[in-house]
């Protein structure tokens, strides 16, 4: 796929017809993966393995405001941001060509430690089954064994509004069901909620990896960096921004939020934010009925719109305990 | 640093008697940027106007706050003072100590305390309040009637009679609507041409008035008093200045094979054709569907035989583009479609008809020349059913309306007498739900159709009609009588529910007007304001708005014109100042806002900005037209990054009142 | 009345759409139907102009309970905004609930301006909701684990 996908970009660089490749590169681990802007010279030192984990489609936004045309490789989950920001006029389509590519699920290196495998070296993918080459010799994995929480969960299809598609077309049924947590809370007591929550929000730094990798905030300028909003604050003191960061972000990028599972795969402390969207996805697919955000350029988001008859606060709210 | 002023009314003993108010002005006037406070009897009399006049000019207070009754009741009272001592309006705000605090609460000390944080409240936000100004736009003088029927007809007449320039739009070649195809009206029986054609020939004549027959709205664009309007000219092949309207040549054609819709396609028309023979304007059109010369460039009989050289078989739809103040909606309605309704087998017989076709058979300008006939054999019908609410009141999980289409009830009872009186020998049936005869006259109506004319009012629904030989066999179920009937009837009358025209949604959609589920335009109070649509400048007269019968449509149409009016003669609209506004600079050009604007006040626009490295860049930026926008809010909630704001309840200003209740 | 120094005297918030809710709080008053004076009420334009953000802005201050009352569905005055008020306010609500808030400290009702009585009944009820639950500890201390 990595071949495939260094010729076809080459070719699309040489013919003129992209200026500047958005994609993958390693940098001194293998498991230590960036994004990347490649043009003629490098482009043979574009990568795609299971490390290749960050979603480039927030890129765009300030890619776009470049001269020229980028190419940008899309794996299915990216493709649906991609859409989303197409759909809030985020970047310019027309400075983009947009690549679908196949994706059999990533690896986040923080999971293998905890498995104990140490010293990366390498990686070999298989459809099925994954090799990790370390300094204390290869170990094969069976790949549901390793893959991420998010790609556990990953429906596998690409939104339609790409430009070409290489590799072959995947289609997957998710692995487990990507509520299972968020109901598992919802069953617990108000008392055993808040103790989980407080556990994992009182370890947030607030180093806002969380808003900068998420491909729904791409705000000019974020309401918590902005002093006329009333709540800005960046110093991680006992204010109203620091308690409820958390709660205003996921509200704001409700029924907006692709469940890419960035947010989580990036926080230094680990904390499950993508339970946060995952609870918004939920109550809008049970209250307004299913709605994928990025699915579909038209549609309005559930926040958008409503029906005259929707649910009453009352009809949800204390249903799970 | 605002400089502001507080002033604490007693209200007589309404607020005294429960808040220590001398406790209160205090207590605020510690508060910063408190710089002056007293307290008086009644701050909304003239003396005490004049005390926060004088305030104002002694301590050159940039604001105020007067701690009295609700801010319903004097808001515009101290707001009105305060700019006559030269202070902008926007910059006094009022803590309702009255309404919300000494007229709930008993015991003093706690009222007090409360009536202390409320002031503090008012006080936070003056801090954070600007002079506002509303803007001012001018408005153009002419109003634009979508729609032809009786409602349109009215409202026009109406506008052009107080002196205003109005355009009809009609997408059909004459004026006239629905009412035009109507026999006689109930209650009173008179003619329906008799009534509605001489207001057709009083707008063709009426100077103010243009009428676009044949036309449509193209394209919509502005707000209200500004309104730039595209209207789309349908090619008739017709010159309509040339054409005199002899008629000679809707004889002469000789493709007579069309089916005539003003008819309903109970006969036939030619391929020329003037709808009726009072449409205005009497002009020829020419339908392309069936227009042999059209359609294979070989005919041209009108052409030869036409003296004006009216004929113009190269004629192409135009645009006229127009400037109005005021748009109204009168698209009006049409019974819905009967294709699905298999049980009373109306596609599989003839005689089994809609009551317009009813109206169009025993109208004498009709197919019958007014005579009842049955539309398969041309024979007397001796034995007529009447099926009311077809598509009516449905349970909404099949092809019907929920919605009660409210002229059936009266027009059924006209048929049914009306034939009655004719043919004494027709035994006539109606099958209905309930009978819903609300209106001057309108019961009485009913009363004699069933008591001096003896129609046969059964109250049960009809299961089935089955063609049987010349016989229709209606099995029907008659509740009070606990039995079913099996009635032989020669003709079978359907009262179709009535829908509005499937033109009033694209319409909606270029207006940004709403609708509501059914397609019906929504007006801006259901009770209060039942003539407007929620977008300002946009109007609606007659059945786009719901089920009417003629009077009530006319005095809405009327209704309407009024409201037209009030707002064409004024010269400037002073707007609203408390509406949003986009920070252009946060702004990501999402589009969000804009899905929430129930009035689109929102747009977007490219604009160039210049960026900190001295570049220049374009972006998307959204922009709020402050003549539309009304102020409600929506839009700042779904902006996520906080650009867009709304004057007088700004973010700031009510998250400082949220801090100052809950210090 | 002595206050009894022991009694839990909660903070509420209530935000009021100015056209139906702030009038029904007025003809309340109008009637003289008591309710605590723990009340406070705050004007807007409509309920939908109601952020997120100001709700957790006064429980972050120190409210213990936050009550929002809009024009009943299809009555609104800018005919759809409480429309949008119950679908944010229900996902928000239920957020909270999720976090482990007390799910009584929220409330969304529909008052119109006739309802002075349904506006106090609704304020002495929530008022000593929120005072059967105590103070408001969980918004503020999510982060801190103590």
């Amino acid at each position: 796929m990595q071949k495939m996908m260094q010729d076809r970009a080459r070719e699309l660089l040489s013919s003129g017809k992209v200026d500047r490749v958005l994609g993958w590169i390693e940098g001194d681990f293998v498991y230590d993966v960036t994004p990347h802007v490649f043009r003629e010279n490098d482009i043979d030192q574009l990568i795609y393995h299971s490390f290749a984990s960050q979603n480039l489609s927030k890129y765009l936004v300030g890619e776009t405001k470049k001269d020229g045309v980028i190419a940008v490789f899309l794996r299915p989950c990216d493709s649906y941001s991609f859409v989303q920001l197409l759909k809030e006029h985020r970047f310019d389509r027309e400075k983009v060509y947009a690549i679908a590519i196949p994706c059999l699920g990533k690896v986040d290196a923080e999971d293998l430690r905890a498995m104990g495998i140490r010293g990366i070296t390498g990686v070999t993918d298989g459809k099925e089954r994954i090799i990790l080459h370390t300094l204390y010799g290869d170990v094969e994995k069976e790949k549901s064994e390793v893959i991420a929480e998010r790609c556990r969960k990953c429906r596998g299809v690409h939104a339609p509004y790409f430009d070409e598609r290489l590799g072959e077309e995947l289609t997957k049924e998710p692995l487990t069901d990507r509520f299972e947590m968020v109901e598992k809370l919802e069953k617990m007591t108000a008392e055993e909620r808040f103790a989980f929550w407080q556990d994992e929000l009182s370890r947030c730094i607030r180093c806002n990896a969380c808003r900068n990798v998420c491909p729904a905030c791409t705000c000019e300028k974020c309401v918590f960096d902005n002093a006329a909003s009333g709540i800005e604050n960046k110093a991680p003191a006992s204010s109203f921004e620091e308690q409820n960061f958390h709660i205003i972000r996921a509200f704001h990028v409700a029924g907006r939020c692709t469940d890419c599972g960035q947010c989580s795969r990036v926080c230094p402390q680990g904390i499950p934010l993508h339970l946060l969207n995952r609870k918004f996805i939920k109550d809008i697919n049970s209250c307004y009925g299913e709605y994928r955000a990025g699915a579909d350029l038209e549609e309005k988001a559930p926040l958008n719109r409503f029906d005259v008859d929707d649910c009453e606060p009352g009809d949800v709210v204390g249903k799970g305990e | 640093m605002q400089r502001i002023g507080v002033f604490v009314c007693w209200c007589g003993s309404n607020i005294a008697a429960t808040v220590d108010v001398k406790a209160v002005a205090e207590a605020l006037g510690k508060e910063p940027g408190v710089v002056y406070f007293e307290d008086y009897q009644y701050m909304c009399s003239e003396e005490g106007q004049t005390k926060l006049q004088n305030a104002i000019r002694d301590y050159k207070l940039t604001g105020a706050v007067v701690c009295s009754c609700s801010p319903r009741m004097h808001e515009a009272t101290f707001r009105k003072a305060a700019a006559k001592a030269g202070v902008n309006s926007f910059m006094v705000e009022i803590a309702n100590i009255r309404e919300q605090c000494s007229w709930i609460h008993k015991n003093k000390e706690e009222a007090t305390e409360k009536a202390i944080i409320l002031g503090r409240a008012a006080i936070a936000k003056v801090h954070l309040n600007a002079p506002l100004t509303a803007g001012e736009s001018p408005v153009t003088k002419r109003a634009l009637v979508i729609g032809g029927g009786i409602a349109g007809i009215q409202t026009a007449l109406d506008i052009a009679d107080a002196g205003f320039e109005v355009d009809i739009v009609e997408k059909k070649p004459t004026i006239g609507g629905k009412m035009s195809q109507i026999d006689k009206t109930f209650p009173t029986l008179d003619c329906a041409a008799c009534i509605l054609t001489p207001k057709m020939v009083e707008v063709a004549q009426n100077e103010k008035i243009r009428i676009f027959s044949y036309s449509e709205v193209d394209k919509v664009q502005g707000f209200v008093g500004n309104f730039s309007v595209s209207i789309r000219r349908k090619a008739r092949f017709v010159d309509e200045v040339k054409c005199t309207g002899c008629g000679l040549c809707t004889e002469k054609c000789p493709q007579k094979k069309v089916p005539n819709e003003f008819n309903l396609g109970l006969d036939q028309r030619r391929a020329i054709y003037i709808p009726f023979a009072q449409a205005v304007p009497k002009v020829a059109t020419i339908d392309p569907d069936y227009c042999t010369m059209l359609k294979t460039g070989k005919c041209g009989v009108c052409s030869k035989i036409c003296t004006a050289g009216a004929i113009d078989y190269k004629q192409k739809d135009s645009f006229i583009e127009e400037k109005y103040g005021a748009i109204v909606v009168a698209t009006g309605f049409n019974p819905i479609e009967l294709n699905k309704y298999d049980e009373f087998a109306y596609s599989q017989s003839p005689d089994v008809i809609t009551s317009l076709e009813f109206e169009r058979i025993t109208n004498a300008a009709g197919p019958t020349g007014g005579t009842l006939l049955r539309p398969s054999d041309g024979e007397h019908p001796k034995k007529i059913v009447f099926v009311q609410c077809v598509g009516s009141r449905e349970d909404g999980s099949g092809c019907g309306k929920t919605y009660c289409s409210k002229i059936c009830c009266m027009y059924t009872a006209k048929h049914a007498m009306l034939t009655r009186e004719k043919y004494p020998d027709t035994e006539v049936y109606v099958f209905y739900i309930d009978v819903r005869t609300p209106g001057k006259s309108f019961d009485e109506f009913y009363r004699r159709a069933v008591e001096e004319y003896g129609v046969h009012y059964i109250k049960g629904m009809v299961g089935k009609v089955i063609p049987q030989g010349k016989k229709l066999m209606v099995r029907a179920s008659d509740l009070i009588d606990r039995k079913q009937l099996l009635i032989d009837a020669d003709l079978v009358v359907l009262a179709a529910a009535i829908e509005p025209d499937k033109s009033a949604r694209p319409l909606a959609t270029m207006l940004t007007a709403s609708m509501d589920t059914n397609d019906f335009f929504t007006e801006a109070h259901p009770k209060l304001r039942p003539v407007e649509s929620p977008t300002a400048g946009i109007f609606l007269s007659g059945c786009c708005q719901g089920p009417k019968d003629i009077p009530e449509t006319v005095s809405q149409a009327s209704a309407c014109a009024a409201k037209v009016i009030g707002l064409l003669c004024r010269d400037k609209l002073t707007g609203n100042p408390c509406v949003a506004h986009s920070d252009e600079l946060m702004c990501n050009g999402c589009s969000t806002c804009e899905k929430v604007c129930p009035y689109g006040a929102i747009t977007y626009q490219d604009k160039e900005f210049r960026m900190p490295d001295r570049t220049m860049r374009t972006r998307r930026v959204a922009s709020v037209n402050p003549a539309v926008c009304q102020g409600c809010g929506a839009c700042t909630v779904a902006c996520p990054s906080g650009a867009m704001d709304l004057h007088g309840f700004s973010n700031s200003q009510i998250m400082a009142e949220v801090d100052a209740i809950c210090k | 009345m002595q206050v009894n120094e022991e009694k839990f005297e909660p903070t509420i918030v209530a935000f009021c759409c100015n056209w139906c809710s702030y009038a029904g709080a007025d003809l309340s008053g109008t009637n003289r139907l008591q309710y605590p004076a723990n009340v406070k009420i705050i004007r807007v334009p409509c309920s939908c102009r109601v952020n997120p953000m100001f709700i957790l802005r006064a429980f972050q201050r120190g409210a213990d309970g936050v009550i929002l009352c809009g024009c009943h569905p299809g009555d609104c005055h800018y005919t759809t905004g409480n429309y949008f008020t119950r679908r944010r306010m229900t996902l928000l609500f239920s957020m909270l609930e999720f976090l482990g808030i007390e799910k009584e400290r929220t409330r969304l009702e529909w008052v119109s301006a006739a309802e002075g009585a349904k506006f106090a009944a609704t304020m002495n009820d929530f008022v000593a909701t929120v005072t059967k639950l105590g103070k408001n500890r969980r918004l503020e201390d999510l982060r801190c684990k103590k």
